[in-house]
């Protein structure tokens, strides 16, 4: 299988160029515009004037940066957590499934922006908070990846283990769970790109730093080149989780390339 | 010795009756085929043999005991092959052994010396997608006898290979029947694989499914690489005559 690594790494390359233009492209454009029209930087910054801020301002973004990441990633461990340790449970007690599930449902039809000054009214302005915001949000797609995931076990792999005399558990663990990792890995490519804007909406309602409360402080002085400063790092940081996902994907679902390759 | 008795064996599933008195035997050493229309219950036949469900009555017996004080009797080769896409080939051979406690290193000692002769020497590190059709359906009948269990119960194992494919894999399986004689019970319709591979074959009929035909094959073996003798042609179209009074349309 290992030659056929360095080949779909070239291809991923090659597949990569298209996107990269398509970006780029949009950035000139908006650069373009700017400077034809000579629109005020109060209304629209060009995209130059957003990096010089990043580069400027690097010091405070940074500061700012460490506690939204901390947050994403407290939250999103405790939400991979929960999810993985409920989804077992669920599947090996479907009558409680049949019970909490609606409560799932519920808790994704919340509106974040009610939610979320409530959970800081409770919790108050520090890390926890934020983490609970994250994980409310990321929770659900993965709990009901792996729910499904493990549905869509060939029922004739489960025979055959069966036969051999293996117990639920066993079963579980030697077919459900492997079964059940491609869709975990989809789920887990959708949350972790909600995970880093949960995290913001949760400063810029309450906290004491963050890339949230540097939108927040950047609106109210009429700063849109901040602003944009912090959405930039905040993209950035959701394509950096996106992009070890992937890996961590490569790497755990090394066989399905082998599915690819015949 | 008898190793397998199933006496008046009878199943329904809800308002389904799926076998109605079914009687059948294999001994030690022993070739038997099962041949039936499709969706005949040959597979349920089966279920009941690995105990996914009981029967509504009758009696199975393994060596002379009642089939539910024993749980290690049957090695099972389902119908597609079932490997596990996530494990290697060498893996998936050892899975039977894994689930019974074997430690790993001891299972792979275990399995490693019959990939030659299953045809799969070469490819113990590969991906079970990286294996043609063959090759699959021998990795999973190597993972059905590496477990060493008594009776080994085939469920139409080469019915989902192209038709050449087929052929050379039931030349192969003659030919390492022959070298290990395994207690064998398989499941088919196709009438010349049960009469190439067979000593008895047992026709099912048509739902319910109950045993309307029992014969023996007595041509010499190996048969596969030479003209079957007439009495052995006549056989396979005296069976087929049988299979087509049961197909429903």
């Amino acid at each position: 299988m290992q030659r056929f690594l360095p080949h779909a790494r070239g291809k991923g390359l090659v597949n990569g160029i298209p996107a990269v233009l398509s970006v780029a492209s949009a950035f000139a454009l908006w650069e373009i515009y700017v400077r034809l029209s000579g629109i005020s930087p109060l209304i629209l910054p060009a995209p130059s004037r957003v990096v010089d801020q990043i580069v400027q301002n690097r010091a405070l973004l940074w500061g700012h940066t460490v506690p939204t990441m901390t947050a994403t990633l407290a939250g999103f461990a405790c939400s991979v957590t929960v999810a993985f340790i409920l989804s077992v449970i669920l599947d090996f007690m479907p009558r409680v499934r049949r019970a909490l599930f609606p409560i799932f449902v519920i808790s994704q039809t919340l509106p974040l922006v009610a939610i979320a000054p409530l959970v800081v009214l409770w919790f108050g302005f520090d890390l926890t908070p934020k983490i609970l915001l994250v994980a409310l949000v990321t929770f659900f797609p993965m709990l009901v990846a792996l729910v499904d995931g493990y549905e869509a076990t060939d029922p004739e792999i489960e025979a055959l283990l069966r036969s051999m005399g293996a117990t639920r558990a066993r079963v579980f663990r030697l077919a459900r769970l492997p079964s059940a990792m491609p869709y975990f890995f989809a789920g887990l490519r959708i949350s972790i790109t909600y995970a880093v804007v949960a995290a913001i909406f949760a400063e810029y309602v309450g906290a004491r730093a963050g890339l949230g409360i540097v939108i927040l402080n950047a609106k109210n002085s009429f700063r849109p080149d901040l602003m944009l400063a912090a959405v930039v790092i905040s993209s950035l940081l959701t394509l950096a989780l996106f992009g070890i996902t992937a890996i961590l994907q490569r790497i755990v679902l090394r066989w399905r390339d082998a599915e690819g390759a015949e | 010795m008898t190793a397998l008795r199933i006496e008046n064996v009878g199943i329904s599933f809800g308002a389904t009756e799926v076998l109605r008195k079914v009687s059948l035997h294999v001994e030690e050493g022993e070739f038997v085929s099962i041949l039936g229309p499709s969706g005949a219950g040959k597979s349920t036949l089966f279920r009941l043999l690995t105990r996914e469900v009981t029967p509504d009555y009758g009696t199975i017996h393994i060596d002379g005991t009642p089939l539910s004080r024993q749980s290690r009797t049957f090695a099972f080769m389902p119908q597609r092959d079932a490997l596990l896409p996530w494990r290697r080939v060498l893996d998936n051979v050892t899975l039977g052994l894994e689930v019974q406690g074997i430690p790993r290193a001891a299972a792979r000692a275990k399995a490693l010396p019959f990939f030659s002769d299953f045809g799969l020497a070469g490819f113990e590190r590969h991906y079970p997608a990286q294996l043609s059709g063959g090759m699959r359906q021998r990795a999973a009948l190597l993972r059905t006898v590496v477990q060493d269990r008594p009776i080994q119960l085939l469920d139409e194992p080469f019915g989902a290979l192209d038709a050449l494919t087929r052929m050379g894999m039931q030349r192969w399986l003659e030919a390492r029947w022959l070298a290990a004689k395994w207690t064998t019970l398989l499941i088919t319709h196709d009438v010349r694989e049960a009469v190439a591979l067979s000593d008895r074959i047992y026709v099912l009929s048509d739902r319910p499914a109950h045993v309307i035909d029992e014969v023996a094959i007595t041509t010499p073996r190996p048969r596969l690489d030479r003209p079957l003798p007439d009495s052995a042609r006549a056989l396979e179209d005296r069976l087929l005559k049988t299979l087509l009074t049961q197909t429903g349309d």
